[in-house]
């Protein structure tokens, strides 16, 4: 992502923002409340466009693609607020997450496959999404986000309202995906957690990048120490 | 008692078939809310122009020396014609008048869909014709009349709740069993949600005014089958009597729009048989104001809080 900005009417929520996610790495996103996280978020998958600057995937310049082609070329989001269908069942939440695809015997092999890793969303695949309660629509959203097979994954805030063993099991989840050769840029309120399992991160404030390093940098940064490490 | 006991079968079937109507038209209205949250008041005047097409193929494959065929292709024919032009008119008038207006205050896509709905009945006043126009029924279908018991019904009569009946069953099918009735349902739910998938928003929502608008165009068949004439105003009231219909049953609830169709027709069908066919339009008012009233979300309908 270069020089980005984004507008919603005449304030940008993003202001010249570089960042830049390698092939493999984990890179966390931090900043204080409307600092432009989620804004970011869209920006990569394509539901807001820049007003200035470019977005690159793969070697490639991707900033006026939609949504559906980058969805189709391996960019998937775990969204804020885990937004899955209310009125959908969780297999055809999860169904809805294979759109893009066709490859229907794998399509059930990778449903076997999220299954064992939510053994609970097995469990409940004929409910309503909207029946579940808040981790297990957590637990839905993430298997809805695999179901298309990414190579990048953002997720936004995926331990948000999660007990703090969900929240270390969900860490622990997204270390395995990324050992399965998944890049993963990954918004996070819990700092210092996200910086035990990044490579690097990156700091936003009013729609700015101010701070960006490798993990280990940003847990001895003492700006960053007062900030959002409560140190 | 007795003269109830006598008719009631009689106005039974009478009420099923203006209900199976109102519902194949009470679809169009749901399918379009459920997924844009907008009413389109377009909506009853696509079925007027499907009749007039009907209406027109019907002259051509009957009278015209050339394209002259026998009946019953003449009425497939129709039909292809009738949902094939209505389909595309209403993905024409999404595409024209409402897409612009998709992020815009709520109000601006209902005015507009009322310029439409105008705009289309003058169109055909002016254009095509002021005075009811004749489909040569007697010519495409037998105008047999079925008698069983004290119930009196023509074929065509049967034959538009058959067709309307078993279409609904297909769209539920599709809507429900299938992929990219998944994809509708998503869309509906959460629009952006739905883009994250990969799903073509916009796609979508073609498909769906297709859908909806060939629906009316095949009432517009049937209707003229039944009935034999059909003329530019005939949307109007169909119109909001499909409208209630849909609210009755919940309105962005597909099965719910079926249900409804039927149950006002029926209901509106006793008010007429055993109480005045002159009360029998301002009952629908009636029914829609009691319903919006007592229960907004209509018979099927969520409360509107749970629909986030
Ligand atoms: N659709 C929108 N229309 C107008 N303004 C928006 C929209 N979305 C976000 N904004 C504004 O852009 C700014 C950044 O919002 P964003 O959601 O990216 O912040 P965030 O860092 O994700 O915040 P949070 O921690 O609350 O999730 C905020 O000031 C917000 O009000
Ligand atoms: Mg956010």
């Amino acid at each position: 992502m270069q020089d980005v900005e984004v507008r919603y009417g005449p304030v940008p929520a993003l202001r010249d923002v570089s960042m830049e996610i390698r092939r493999g790495e984990i890179v966390c996103l931090l900043g204080g409340n409307a600092s432009g996280k989620s804004t970011t978020m869209k920006t990569v998958i394509g539901s807001v466009r820049p007003a200035k600057g470019s977005v690159w995937y793969e070697g490639e310049d991707i900033t006026n693609w939609n949504t559906s082609r980058r969805v189709a070329q391996g960019i998937a989001i775990v969204p804020e607020a885990r937004r899955i269908f209310p009125r959908l069942t969780v297999l055809e939440n999860l169904m809805m997450g294979a759109f893009i695809r066709n490859d229907r015997a794998e399509i059930d092999a990778d449903l076997d496959r999220v299954m064992d890793m939510f053994p609970r969303l097995k469990e409940r695949h004929a409910q309503k999404g909207g029946t579940m309660s808040g981790g297990e629509q957590q637990m839905l959203a993430m298997a809805r986000a695999l179901m298309s097979r990414p190579r990048f994954l953002c997720m936004d805030e995926p331990s948000m309202g999660l007990a703090p063993v969900l929240v270390e099991q969900q860490f622990e989840t997204i270390q395995q995906l990324n050992e399965t050769g998944i890049t993963i840029f990954v918004v996070e309120q819990n700092a210092r957690m996200a910086l035990a399992i990044a490579n690097r991160g990156y700091v936003l404030q009013s729609g700015r990048v101010v701070l960006a390093g490798t993990a280990g940098s940003l847990l001895e940064n003492p700006q960053m120490q007062r900030a959002y490490l409560g140190i | 008692m007795d003269y109830f006991l006598q008719n009631f079968p009689q106005q039974l079937v009478n009420g099923l078939e203006a209900g199976s109507l109102y519902a194949l038209i009470a679809l169009g209205y749901t399918l379009i809310y459920g997924i844009l949250e907008m009413l389109n008041f377009a909506h009853g005047d696509v079925y007027m122009v499907g009749a007039f097409l009907a209406a027109g193929a019907a002259g051509v494959f009957v009278h015209n020396e050339v394209a002259a065929v026998p009946a019953g292709l003449a009425v497939a024919l129709m039909m292809v014609v009738a949902m094939g032009g209505a389909g595309l008119l209403g993905v024409g008038i999404e595409r024209v008048a409402y897409r612009p207006l998709r992020n815009a205050n709520r109000l601006a896509p209902l005015i507009t869909a009322i310029g439409v709905s105008l705009f289309l009945e003058s169109a055909v006043q002016v254009w095509v014709s002021p005075a009811p126009v004749l489909v040569p029924s007697n010519a495409l279908v037998p105008q047999t009349v079925f008698h069983v018991g004290t119930v009196v019904t023509p074929l065509t009569g049967v034959m538009l709740f058959v067709v309307a009946v078993a279409l609904m069953v297909a769209l539920d099918a599709f809507v429900f069993r299938t992929r990219f009735g998944s994809a509708m349902r998503a869309t509906a739910q959460d629009r952006e949600a739905a883009t994250f998938m990969g799903i073509d928003v916009d796609r979508v929502i073609m498909v769906t005014f297709f859908l909806a608008s060939a629906l009316a165009g095949m009432g517009g068949v049937l209707f003229g089958l039944r009935y034999a004439s059909v003329d530019f105003f005939m949307g109007y009231l169909l119109g909001i009597k499909a409208f209630t219909a849909a609210v009755i049953g919940g309105i962005g609830n597909i099965r719910g729009a079926m249900v409804g169709g039927l149950l006002l027709g029926v209901l509106e069908s006793l008010v007429g048989g055993f109480i005045s066919s002159q009360f029998q339009d301002s009952f629908v008012f009636l029914a829609l104001i009691t319903v919006l009233l007592i229960r907004p979300q209509g018979l099927f309908g969520q409360p509107l809080a749970d629909r986030a």
